[in-house]
């Protein structure tokens, strides 16, 4: 449904082959199309003027670089700037802070149904299993049906304490008992989990501030829906006015939402996002990433996560030297099974393209064409039955070869084929690509086969991800 | 845990108040924007450029936001106009866009159950919808069985039944991790066993972009379609006021693979102005058969074109 700000971009410098300063004029045509773009994805009105404001300066009279478009350089400056203004990569400032006599209260506030009560089971489990705190978690939910209850259960299934329900308590008394409890029983961490809440119920908010009064948490963390509007700003004001928050924990980041609220709660509260929700599981929990939200506001895609991801299975050094034969335009054979090997690492192709918010059509591509583990296994069979020639001189696969290599492999000449077929689009991306960069990947001519995908991780992109990667998919 | 009566006590002033309350609230930038730019003013094209900010805050889109006040001008361009002509024709134009998708839900007496189907997105408020409108089917004086379908999130069971005793209505349910196709198949024949005229049936929540959940969703219209042909009769998909954009790829989705036919608002007694419903209704022509004003029993209004469109701008 969103066209990639890039793509838009491109059509509004389609007609701009100049080089040199980027000039005021077409800056600001560019940015009517980012901001667009930005409101599109959520991002909350009075953030996104900022935000043009600041691009606009910063972009103006910025050299273009010989080997980019002026739009590319716009999608360059934008994307630097959404990650600065998202809290840039300061790991640090995500961090939760425990730095207190403990036991350390941690308040957990929000609207009704943000995530509140399985985040505070993510950050128990987390804080338990990864930081090798003692956490204590307690629901101050009197409301909400089962919802103490839903806690309970989530405890259990994680194995973080909870403390147990009394009948009818109040809210500040159950805060109250459970710091109490976390001192008597050396808790390091004590979680307290509240009713979701509007900001304009009085009662409700007066009462989380009593809660707040009574323990003076260290971290008070807004806890909101990724797939949150305009009313980001609303409501994130008003926790931070009437409560006042430390952190933001960041839901439903596995959904396929732009996510312009983060951008939007981070500017009005000058908070940092200290957590990402990406599922529903207890173990589902991320650091915060301004990178992969920006790539994500933008309509980019999630690239870097989808990298990140890929890496971690993929052999790097391989990567790498693979990547440099693309990048010389050496890719043969060879590579192409030590590749299609690689992918069959990465594991879940489709879980690594839902990253892909804005890619669509790129992914259906990939989903319909050859991903099916089966298929791997026996490309992989066809390029063990060809000889070492073979494989680095493809050229001498003639009809003779091909009815041996399908009797070798189990497979049929149309099958061989179609892998040579796929080797020759790869081989002619990886020479677009040698010539223009990551950019040619991108432009035109469909995905061949999902080879590429293997190929990205080290591929063409050294020393960490380029803001504004071109991708220019149509 | 406290008794609903109680809660709703905490929760002060009743659900008018709260609605009045909040749609004030949720206008009141809107609106106050409004005021501000126009005590009289003439409508040039920079007052346009605001007004369409002013729109897109409540989450119309830029395309529903431009549409509106390309509509103004086409008849006030260069004239002097107050805000509340503004509103007003704002909300007549919202008006007419929401007028055909305002809608009722219809209750085929002739099926038995009338079998309805809640689905969406986790934390949008399935539950406690199917919960209120139960107790508006009691009151109307028909037998209800509610079917807790959603066998996966942590004490959702538990919650439904709560809502059962609530509304007094019976709760078929089993055991969290059960499958909720097989639950839903069982439930619809033990409604049409005891002869119920609704069958409302939960679902867990879900993101629209999990292949494999809503493969499983799409596996529960089936299943009910194996036990009675026309069934699920309705099928609910409940939005939370707070959303932004992603709305549309949510009723898309949901749409496609569960045919949904009709939707729910909840959470329209916050600052959340849920105005993507207008770019919704203009886009797909669902009907809106509730809108979701508080966390109590009774919070549930019917969704009146007039009402929302008036609400949105502060007009009364
Ligand atoms: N997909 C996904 N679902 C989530 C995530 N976080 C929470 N959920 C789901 O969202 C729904 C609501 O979560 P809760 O933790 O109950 O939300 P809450 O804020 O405690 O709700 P209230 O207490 O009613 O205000 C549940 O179905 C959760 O499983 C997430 O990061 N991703
Ligand atoms: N203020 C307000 N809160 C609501 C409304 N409708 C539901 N809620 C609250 O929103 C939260 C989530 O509601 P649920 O009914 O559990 O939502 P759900 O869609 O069933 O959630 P999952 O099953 O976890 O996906 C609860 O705290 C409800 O009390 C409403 O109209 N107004
Ligand atoms: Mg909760
Ligand atoms: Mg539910």
């Amino acid at each position: 449904m969103f066209d990639g700000l890039s793509q838009k971009l491109g059509s509004v410098f389609d007609a701009l082959t100049r080089r040199g300063a980027l000039k005021e004029d077409d800056v600001r045509a560019a940015m009517r199309e980012v901001r667009v773009a930005l409101l599109e994805a959520d991002v909350a009105l009075p953030v996104v003027k900022e935000f043009i404001e600041k691009a606009t300066e910063q972009a103006v009279g910025e050299q273009v670089i010989r080997s980019v478009t002026p739009g590319q350089m716009v999608v360059k400056i934008v994307h630097d700037c959404l990650v600065e203004m998202l809290g840039g990569e300061d790991e640090a400032a995500s961090e939760l802070n425990l730095n207190a006599t403990p036991p350390v209260p941690i308040l957990m506030v929000g609207l009704q149904g943000s995530g509140k009560t399985t985040t505070t089971a993510k950050i128990a489990r987390h804080l338990q299993t990864k930081a090798k705190k003692r956490v204590l978690m307690a629901s101050l939910d009197i409301y909400r049906p089962a919802a103490m209850e839903q806690l309970a259960t989530l405890g259990q299934q994680a194995d973080v304490i909870t403390l147990p329900i009394v009948e009818g308590e109040k809210p500040v008394a159950i805060a109250k008992r459970a710091m109490d409890e976390g001192r008597r029983g050396g808790f390091d961490v004590v979680l307290l989990d509240t009713a979701g809440r509007t900001t304009i119920d009085q009662a409700l908010m007066d009462e989380v501030t009593q809660v707040r009064d009574a323990v003076s948490p260290v971290e008070t963390l807004l806890v909101a829906d990724a797939m949150t509007g305009q009313d980001a700003v609303a409501t994130a004001t008003a926790f931070q006015e009437k409560v006042g928050i430390t952190g933001i924990a960041l839901t439903r980041v596995d959904g396929d939402a732009r996510g312009g609220a983060a951008l939007s709660m981070r500017a009005v509260t000058g908070v940092p996002i200290k957590v990402m929700g990406v599922g529903e599981k207890t173990d589902a929990i991320e650091a915060f990433h301004a990178e992969r939200i920006a790539g994500r506001i933008l309509g980019m895609g999630d690239v870097v996560s989808l990298v990140e991801k890929a890496t971690e299975n993929v052999d790097e050094e391989e990567a790498e030297r693979l990547a440099k034969r693309m990048m010389q335009g050496q890719f043969d054979l060879n590579d192409l099974l030590s590749q299609l090997r690689q992918l069959q690492k990465m594991g879940d192709m489709k879980g690594l393209l839902g990253m892909l918010p804005g890619v669509g059509k790129m992914a259906k591509q990939i989903k319909d064409a050859d991903v099916d583990p089966k298929m791997i296994k026996r490309q992989e069979a066809i390029l063990l039955s060809m000889t070492p020639r073979e494989r680095t001189q493809p050229a001498v696969i003639k009809a003779s070869r091909k009815k041996r290599i399908a009797a070798g492999s189990g497979t049929s000449v149309p099958d061989v084929n179609r892998l040579l077929k796929q080797y020759q689009q790869m081989a002619g991306v990886m020479k677009k690509m040698k010539k223009k960069g990551l950019a040619g990947l991108f432009s035109g001519g469909g995905i061949p086969g999902a080879g590429l995908q293997g190929g990205l991780p080290g591929g063409g992109l050294p020393g960490g991800l380029p803001p504004g990667v071109p991708y220019r998919g149509r | 845990m406290s008794d609903p009566s109680s809660s709703d006590a905490v929760k002060s002033a009743g659900w008018l108040g709260r609605l009045t309350a909040g749609l004030r609230k949720s206008s009141a930038k809107l609106t106050g924007g409004i005021g501000d730019l126009f005590t009289k003013r003439k409508l040039d094209g920079a007052a346009l450029e605001e007004l369409e900010e002013l729109l897109i805050t409540s989450d119309l889109g830029t395309a529903m936001a431009a549409r509106l006040t390309a509509n103004l001008a086409k008849t006030r361009f260069g004239k002097d106009v107050t805000s509340e002509e503004i509103r007003t024709a704002f909300a007549a134009d919202i008006e007419t866009t929401l007028t055909p998708v305002a809608v009722p839900l219809e209750i085929d007496a002739g099926k038995k159950p009338f079998v309805i189907l809640v689905v969406g997105v986790n934390g949008a408020g399935k539950t406690t919808t199917i919960g209120k409108m139960a107790k508006q089917f009691r009151d109307e004086g028909r037998s209800v069985t509610l079917a807790a379908g959603d066998t996966f999130r942590a004490a959702a069971v538990e919650q439904l039944k709560v809502w059962g005793q609530r509304a007094g209505v019976p709760v078929i349910a089993r055991e969290t991790g059960a499958d909720a196709a097989g639950l839903a198949y069982d439930a619809l024949n033990e409604a049409k066993g005891r002869g119920d005229d609704i069958l409302m049936v939960d679902t867990a929540g879900r993101l629209q972009n999990k292949d494999a959940l809503m493969d499983e969703l799409a596996k529960v219209v089936r299943v009910m379609g194996k036990q009675d042909e026309t069934a699920p009769h309705a099928v609910l998909l409940v939005l939370d006021a707070t959303v932004g954009q992603n709305a549309h790829s949510q009723v898309e989705v949901f749409r496609d693979v569960s045919g949904v036919t009709g939707l729910v608002m909840t959470k329209l007694d916050g600052t959340a102005k849920g105005g993507v419903v207008i770019a919704l209704a203009e886009r797909f022509g669902l009907p809106v058969h509730y809108l979701g004003v508080g966390e109590g029993v009774d919070d549930l209004r019917p969704f009146t074109a007039e009402g929302f469109a008036k609400g949105l701008l502060g007009l009364s």
